[in-house]
């Protein structure tokens, strides 16, 4: 079924691969971040703009990437802004989501402790709100990670120049070659849960709290 | 400004509304493939979420693997299957199977978590209720804890349903049916309108999806549940769950 020879004989461009697949993703991960959370502590502090950026980011989130990657390619050509621009717009829902909800999650008793002690505006943001935040947007950076592993693949429509692992399984399909769709995907499958698995538990560090309830209890319905 | 030509022309030219290949027949595929999937998932996820939801038996170990399949990147499974597939049927093994596969594997997690939390999270004394009624648990099951669970099982399904769409048009990059194909030919082809085109159907696509199963899961909110159920909406989603795990 699978031609292991041609794996042996690839090693060194699966391993230049799976760098170029952490490496956009990373960029996304990073530039969606910042974006976000400009984003985020703007409607935090102005509710009424909430509802317009999260639906205008739920409306980006909605069209599939392959739809969206091979938009720009008219537009920004095979520059990797072309595989960068959606990879970042798809965090930005998961990334705002998150950090907004963290902020809702604080409860208003300790915001008022602040404000009774003198805390300012901004000192109470940066010394009270955001450490408290913390788990959620965690929660968030992770789910963006994971998210965008699997999104990077995609990026291989635009051209060989990109895809990362994703490169592989458009190759493979080209030349009807099985073994080399199978050498894309399962290291692609192999990433993301290496990454969910290691953000978890940063995750877990960051909410001590949080350990006696089992994994099934925080479970949140869609 | 071309661009926008060239999308209306595309969109706009009668010989891409008939005969094979046509508009029309890639959005019944697409819709056709897209349902078939979405009733197998269901099929396979929501008996099982339910029957946890309301034992609690197994609930971690299903939530875990669950959660592990929100993980799982589309493209990858179904290049993962594809092996397997193709030597088993070399025609549909490649071009369709590959793709079913990753759209029942990708809708099934979302499906389950939804059903399992929806039932478990009725409100105990509902259930005390009407075991001191002297209900049978399947009654209690279908009459009581189904119908209160409803909305959050229908969001299930609508993050199901939105995944799978999106994954029915990576599967075009293997030569399967549905509207991704103009993508692809597209960018073969080197033709912007047509790309476009493609672009707009898919977004269209999804787009109604979402709002279609949005409209479900109102309606599948009981009235005398509407306003608890508001204040649970209104709730925020800490981990970006509702719809966020529907990328692909």
């Amino acid at each position: 079924m699978l031609d292991w020879a041609w794996i042996v004989d690839h090693l060194d461009d699966l391993a230049a691969r799976t760098i170029q697949h952490l490496a956009l993703a990373a960029i996304a991960v990073g530039v969606g971040f910042l974006i976000s959370f400009a984003m985020a502590l703007w409607a935090v502090r102005r509710r009424s703009v909430y509802v317009p950026i999260s639906a205008i980011a739920g409306i980006l989130y909605t069209v599939p990437s392959l739809a969206l990657f091979a938009a720009l390619v008219p537009i920004t050509g095979l520059s990797i802004l072309t595989a960068e621009v959606p990879l970042v717009l798809y965090t930005l829902l998961i990334f705002i989501r998150n950090i907004v909800a963290g902020f809702d999650a604080i409860p208003a008793d300790v915001l008022e402790s602040a404000d009774g002690m003198g805390y300012g505006r901004d000192r109470r943001l940066w010394q009270v709100e955001l450490p408290l935040a913390v788990p959620l947007v965690v929660a968030g950076i992770r789910l963006a990670s994971v998210s965008t592993i699997g999104l990077v693949t995609i990026s291989g429509i635009i051209g060989d120049r990109f895809g990362g692992l994703g490169f592989f399984i458009f190759e493979g399909y080209r030349h009807s070659f099985p073994t080399e769709i199978f050498a894309g995907a399962l290291p692609t499958i192999l990433l993301a849960v290496a990454v969910d698995v290691s953000l978890v538990a940063v995750q877990d560090r960051l909410t001590p709290w949080a350990q006696p309830v089992t994994a099934a209890g925080r479970v949140r319905p869609a | 400004m071309n661009l926008v030509v060239a999308t209306a022309a595309w969109l706009s030219d009668p010989a891409n509304w008939q005969g094979r290949g046509s508009i029309p027949t890639r959005l019944l595929e697409h819709i056709a493939l897209s349902g078939v999937s979405l009733a197998l998932a269901i099929a396979i996820a929501l008996p099982i979420g339910l029957w946890i939801g309301h034992t609690r038996r197994g609930a971690t170990l299903a939530v875990n693997l669950a959660n592990l399949g929100r993980a799982l990147p589309s493209l990858a499974v179904i290049g993962l299957v594809l092996p397997i597939t193709a030597a088993l049927d070399p025609q549909n093994g490649f071009k369709l199977y590959p793709t079913v596969i990753a759209m029942v594997a990708l809708a099934a997690p979302p499906i389950l978590v939804n059903a399992y939390a929806g039932v478990a999270g009725v409100d105990p004394d509902f259930v005390e209720s009407a075991r001191g009624m002297g209900m049978t648990e399947a009654g209690i099951l279908r009459r009581v804890e189904i119908p209160v669970a409803l909305p959050v099982i229908a969001g299930g399904i609508r993050s199901g349903a939105v995944q799978i769409v999106a994954t029915a048009t990576l599967g075009a990059i293997f030569g399967g049916p549905g509207l991704g194909q103009f993508i692809v030919e597209a960018i073969s082809q080197n033709d912007d309108g047509k790309l476009f085109g493609g672009v707009v159907l898919i977004a269209a696509l999804s787009l109604a999806t979402e709002v279609a199963f949005a409209a479900i899961q109102r309606a599948a909110t009981s009235p005398g549940l509407r306003a608890p159920a508001r204040a649970w909406q209104s709730r925020s989603v800490p981990d970006g769950s509702e719809g966020a795990q529907a990328s692909s």
